[in-house]
């Protein structure tokens, strides 16, 4: 069990009481469970050496300027393995996170940036409720990358997916077909992926999903999405006569 | 609250000793000694290379030729032109490649945006590129910024835990392949600098007279930073040298601005499902200071997110009356521009979105008559004369 601070009170700035969180409140143990988790990445001890407090990742991160965020408050709360915190920034915050890694800046050696990795994976894998609302919007693209090894496919640009983009969006899904054939690379004629995957490579894909739990991760947060992939995978496995 | 100083004089112990896997000083090396012991195979370069520096001195071999292009789903997706301009500039330089269909997208534009995978399955994805190309006899070239520093953290990942790379050895045995990766995990970009001087040689359109801005992608330099190139004369080494040391080869003016290390917004769940954050980000944090600052003809940059966000993100931002109006194009097009290269069957600007038509007008290019060209193009397709576009095609 891992040693914890005393719980958090309405007086710490840093945290939110369950009733303005906006999300349920869980046990303590189940806070530690999940941290245990994060902690048990092997990628963990790699990402994490502690922190000077000088605030170079805050200063470096994009997400700092637009939300309230902070890399810094990240790393120190695991670094104290502030499990109330840390279940906090898992509902909340590690979503804003741009991924980018100018937090890799740290003098210390520190990755908040894959810390965040490490956290939305856990958060993914046990169903938590901002992982949900993370991805509603998102299953499209889950489908696409999973099944089709490719994730940004041409027939995506239409224009009410991206009406932000300009009248040029519109123009290219009203082209799609045409242009794509004037593309001098073979590869590249293809409208619903970004370029032709070979068969035997898409099963090779979805060998990798299925044996890596990558494909079982999706199960609590999009089960309808799940079962699709599954039924999809295992069809096109047993086509080729692959017994898991 | 009180401060927990066992736990934390314990993790200090624990962690303290632990090296720093950010950015392996010499991961070839590892690498090589790796396959000494019989862990893994190292896919050797074995065409002419070009030796560059990488940031803490570290040489890099860069190969010239017969390269295993390792596209990106984003360029091939929604912005051709850059891939095709890359396949452009290698052939116009009389250099064979491999474009290949066993390939699969690195997935980590997924990955980092939705967390729906994990780290086995991302080693094994490329892992299973790397035996691809390996299988092939073609070395890997990487089109895409996050695809390559997604690759670094793998290579450094299986480096330094042996049970991931036992795990993906197993993996990829039920593929029927090896555990396999590259000598040197390169860039497109790197090619593009290692050979800039061959490029500038083939240039026909003057860039003299064009003020560039540069983005850099942080995935090329900030993850695993220590394999991004770093040159002396660039920037005096202070800054990677890709993309700058090109855009002044070919005669470019290359101007500063103050936000040059921000990152471009694309956030990667940003820019499908939170734009709002990527349109404010591109648009406060870099175009309109790139315009204010330095007031270019056109940001070049080198990866797939940074195109899209930097393009993609000042149309919205025009109705609000900011100062935007920015070209917006990746290296590989500008040097295929400089090259000569056709803007709409080469360069496929038509997909872009801020407008590219002034930065043509100043390189003398009628991009009228160009578009023209094309739609005659096209009518040959639609009438059926032809069902593709071909290489000779585009040359026409």
């Amino acid at each position: 069990m891992i040693e914890t601070a005393a719980r958090h009170d309405e007086t710490d700035a840093h945290y939110k009481v369950p009733d303005v969180a906006g999300y349920a409140e869980v046990p303590h143990e189940e806070k530690v469970r999940l941290f245990e988790q994060v902690k048990g990445d092997f990628r963990f001890g790699d990402y994490l050496y502690g922190c000077y407090e000088c605030g170079i990742c805050v200063a470096a991160c994009p997400s700092a300027k637009f939300y309230d965020f902070s890399p810094r408050r990240v790393a120190q709360a695991a670094a104290r393995e502030d499990v109330d915190l840390i279940y906090q920034q898992m509902q909340e915050d590690i979503w804003e996170c741009s991924q980018c890694f100018s937090c890799l800046r740290c003098p210390r050696g520190n990755n908040p940036g894959g810390i965040i990795t490490i956290m939305r994976e856990v958060a993914v894998n046990n169903g938590l409720a901002s992982a949900k609302q993370a991805l509603v919007g998102y299953s499209r693209i889950i489908y696409k990358i999973m099944s089709s090894g490719t994730q940004v496919s041409p027939d995506m640009l239409r224009s009410d997916a991206f009406p932000d983009w300009g009248p040029e969006t519109a123009d290219v899904a009203d082209n799609l077909d045409l242009w794509r054939r004037a593309l001098p690379a073979e590869t590249m004629h293809t409208t619903s992926t970004g370029w032709s995957v070979a068969d035997k490579t898409l099963v090779e894909l979805y060998l990798i999903w299925l044996e890596t739990g990558a494909l079982d991760m999706i199960a609590d947060v999009d089960s309808g999405l799940h079962s699709i992939l599954l039924e999809l995978m295992e069809e096109r496995l047993e086509e080729e006569g692959i017994q898991l | 609250m009180t401060i927990p100083i066992g736990a934390l004089r314990r993790q200090k112990a624990a962690t303290e000793p632990v090296t720093d896997r950010r950015s392996l000083e010499d991961p070839r090396a590892e690498l090589l000694e790796l396959e000494r012991q019989g862990e893994l195979i190292v896919q050797k370069i074995d065409r002419e290379a070009v030796t560059v520096s990488t940031k803490y001195g570290r040489e890099k071999r860069i190969q010239k030729s017969h390269l295993w292009h390792h596209k990106s789903c984003g360029q091939c997706g929604h912005i051709p032109g850059y891939s095709t301009s890359i396949f452009w500039v290698m052939r116009h330089l009389g250099y064979d490649y491999h474009d290949p269909s066993d390939q699969t997208s690195c997935t980590a534009w997924n990955y980092y945006a939705s967390a729906t995978s994990n780290a086995a399955a991302q080693a094994a994805v490329a892992v299973r590129n790397f035996a691809a190309a390996y299988e092939s006899g073609y070395f890997p070239l990487i089109h895409c910024g996050t695809s390559y520093g997604h690759y670094k953290e793998v290579r450094e990942e299986l480096i330094g835990h042996p049970e991931l790379r036992a795990q993906v050895r197993d993996i990829m045995a039920k593929l029927g392949k090896p555990l396999v990766l590259p000598e040197e995990i390169v860039h497109y970009s790197e090619w593009f600098h290692a050979l800039r001087d061959e490029i500038a040689a083939k240039q026909v359109r003057d860039m003299s007279g064009i003020v560039v801005t540069v983005h850099p992608a942080c995935h090329y330099y900030k993850l695993v930073e220590g394999d991004a190139i770093y040159d002396p004369d660039i920037y005096g080494g202070q800054r990677t040298a890709v993309v700058t040391g090109l855009a002044q080869a070919l005669g470019a003016e290359v101007r500063n601005y103050s936000t040059w290390f921000d990152c471009c917004g694309f956030g990667f769940r940003h820019i499908l499902v939170q734009r709002d954050f990527t349109r404010s980000f591109a648009t406060l944090r870099k175009i309109e200071v790139m315009k204010e600052e330095a007031n270019p003809d056109v940001v070049l940059t080198h990866d797939t997110g940074c195109v899209t966000t930097l393009d993609k993100s000042q149309f919205a931002a025009r109705a609000h009356e900011r100062n935007v109006g920015l070209a917006v194009l990746s290296e590989a097009q500008f040097a295929a521009l400089a090259m000569g290269a056709h803007p709409y069957r080469v360069c496929q600007l038509h997909w872009h979105s801020a407008d590219y038509r002034p930065l043509l007008e100043k390189l003398g290019i009628d991009w009228e008559k160009a578009w023209e060209e094309f739609q005659s193009d096209l009518r040959r397709l639609e009438s059926g004369e032809k069902r593709y576009l071909d290489w000779d095609d585009v040359d026409a």
